[in-house]
């Protein structure tokens, strides 16, 4: 182990991820006047949100209307008002945590490890891709979205020439356009469920670039040898197979919370379907069975980047003022009912339900 | 190997609107023939946490929202069909179509988003919901309304295609 970190590192507040979640609850335990250490794996800072180049939706305090990547920006900004508080280190993961001694390890780089001392966790990891089994997935050119997304929009390389998209929820919707924006020609896009999962306008804005949606149709096998060629489909309706040229296929069949460490943490986990996966039990200030620990965003459940904001912002304040800082308590109802309205929606109803199982009254 | 054009599916389910519906209406025939610079047709019939296409109209057409999660809702006696909302929605869903524009041909202001970008001027090939070639347009304006990269492109089209064009693609 190196030296120079073989000395535990103190912090007040630890939030780990830094996307849209942690950076909000940063900048709202920053403002109520606590340290805060974020440590972020990836090479920057922003999450999800740097690969977003489309315009969000939502409402005007969540930023609607602006393309996820400025909204980062907006966030950085907020940030950069508490020189003295807020601390980032991107390039470094937290790895484990330590039940008995709350001790946090973490790794910069590959090679440089390091130990920390929260006195409080926020953990906002956000979540991990889905992937489906089939024949021949792992052959060049299977892709999940995700990747797809950051090599096109971080990187700014082609994927490929004719991409299938499978999956027609938000992230295959929103993908889809991007990459036709980019020049990418998306042959079709499969979904099993009789429906399309995302949001009407977001299908309808590829529909009317002439991008056929298969419903109740799913890929069975990739096709070729070396490299992507085609795609075998099912049609769920009828059993009919048939082949289609791509060379790129890219999966965008959901996502899984990720927050590993609040297992070892000892937190009460449930699995929840609704929100994609297993979760932590938590009160509606975000806070979960281990006092130490908040939750916030993806890892708290697959929902919105509007929504992860606000949880991180009710983590980050609640964690400052289990530290003894002062806080407007008022701010707690204005971010309940800003959740509240978002939940309201008919398409919210799967959010509704699976937080009715794990919210702590 | 095949293509998936022998599939197309139009159901509304698959994102394509098939009629008015709350959330999808059309503007009054009356005013809208004489109203200058058009009105807003708004096609987002399905009840999401959105409300930008409120937020930024500056004359209070869009009515406001109760819930966030409404349904936009437009009252056509105040709207200018200034076209911010065409530019601000994330949703890509509101159209501004001027028939006041000339005898046979009407205009309808778009987003686009894509590159090429046509010039004033261009000829570009119109598309209707699922992405088939109605006719030609003619680009008269390319507008940058935000200045936030969404542009808004200003096409005349004969007036038979106002109900069908929603995109348009450039040719070259
Ligand atoms: C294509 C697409 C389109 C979307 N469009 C919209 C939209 O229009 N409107 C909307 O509201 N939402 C949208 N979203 C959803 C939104 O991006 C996410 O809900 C949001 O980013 C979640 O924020 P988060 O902070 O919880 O997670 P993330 O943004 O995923 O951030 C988590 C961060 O934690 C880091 N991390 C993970 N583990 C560790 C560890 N052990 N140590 C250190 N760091 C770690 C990760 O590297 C990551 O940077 C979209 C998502 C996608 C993929």
């Amino acid at each position: 182990m190196n030296e120079k970190h073989s000395e535990i590192q103190e912090a007040e507040i630890l939030v780990i991820g830094g996307g849209a979640a942690g950076l909000s609850a940063a900048a709202e335990a920053a403002s109520a006047g606590a340290g805060v250490l974020v440590l972020e794996s990836d090479l920057h800072l922003g999450g999800q949100l740097v690969k977003q180049t489309h315009k969000f939706f939502g409402s005007k305090d969540e930023y609607a209307g602006t393309r996820g990547f400025l909204i980062a920006g907006k966030l950085l900004e907020e940030l950069s008002a508490y020189p003295d508080k807020v601390k980032t280190m991107t390039n470094t993961a937290a790895m484990g945590y330590y039940k008995n001694d709350g001790v946090v390890t973490a790794m910069r780089g590959e090679e440089e490890y390091f130990k920390l001392k929260p006195k409080r966790i926020v953990m906002a990891t956000g979540a991990q891709e889905r992937l489906i089994a089939f024949p021949n997935n792992d052959l060049p050119g299977v892709y999940g979205a995700g990747a797809v997304q950051t090599l096109m929009n971080v990187y700014g390389v082609s994927p490929g020439d004719r991409v299938l998209m499978v999956g027609a929820g938000n992230i295959g919707l929103i993908v889809s356009y991007q990459l036709i924006q980019a020049g990418v020609s998306v042959v079709g896009i499969l979904e099993a469920m009789p429906n399309i999962g995302g949001y009407w306008v977001h299908a309808a804005k590829i529909r009317r670039l002439g991008v056929p949606i298969l419903l109740r149709h799913t890929i069975r096998a990739a096709l070729g040898s070396e490299t992507v060629q085609g795609a075998l489909v099912e049609s769920l309706a009828t059993g009919e197979r048939f082949q289609l040229d791509c060379d790129i296929i890219c999966m965008a069949v959901g996502l899984t919370p990720t927050a590993e460490m609040l297992w070892q943490a000892g937190c009460a986990m449930k699995y929840i379907p609704e929100l994609c996966g297993h979760v932590p039990v938590r009160n509606k200030r975000q806070r979960t069975t281990h006092e130490d620990f908040w939750i916030a965003g993806d890892a708290a459940g697959i929902e919105e980047a509007s929504a992860a904001m606000i949880e991180g912002r009710v983590a980050g304040l609640d964690a400052a003022a289990s530290l003894g800082y002062s806080v407007d308590e008022n701010r707690f109802d204005v971010f309940a009912e800003r959740l509240n309205s978002l939940r309201r929606g008919d398409t919210a109803a799967k959010i509704r339900s699976g937080l009715e199982k794990v919210v702590a009254a | 190997m095949g293509t998936v054009s022998v599939f197309v599916d139009k159901a509304f389910k698959s994102g394509v609107l098939n009629g008015e519906q709350p959330g999808a209406v059309l503007p009054p025939d009356k005013l809208w023939e004489s109203k200058k610079n058009g009105l807003v047709i708004i096609e987002c019939p399905q009840r999401i946490p959105c409300n930008p296409c409120n937020t930024s109209c500056p004359a209070g057409a869009v009515k406001p929202f109760e819930d966030i999660n409404d349904l936009p809702s437009v009252d056509y006696a105040k709207c200018t069909g200034c076209a911010l909302c065409v530019a601000t929605c994330p949703g890509l869903a509101c159209f501004v179509v001027d028939l006041s524009f000339s005898n046979e041909r009407a205009l309808i202001k778009l987003p686009y988003e894509m590159l090429p970008l046509p010039d004033p001027g261009d000829e570009v090939e119109c598309l209707d919901r699922v992405g088939e070639a109605v006719g030609p347009g003619r680009v008269e304006a390319v507008l940058e309304p935000l200045k936030d990269s969404t542009k808004v492109l200003v096409v005349s089209v004969k007036k038979n295609l106002i109900l069908d064009v929603r995109a348009v693609r450039a040719v070259n």
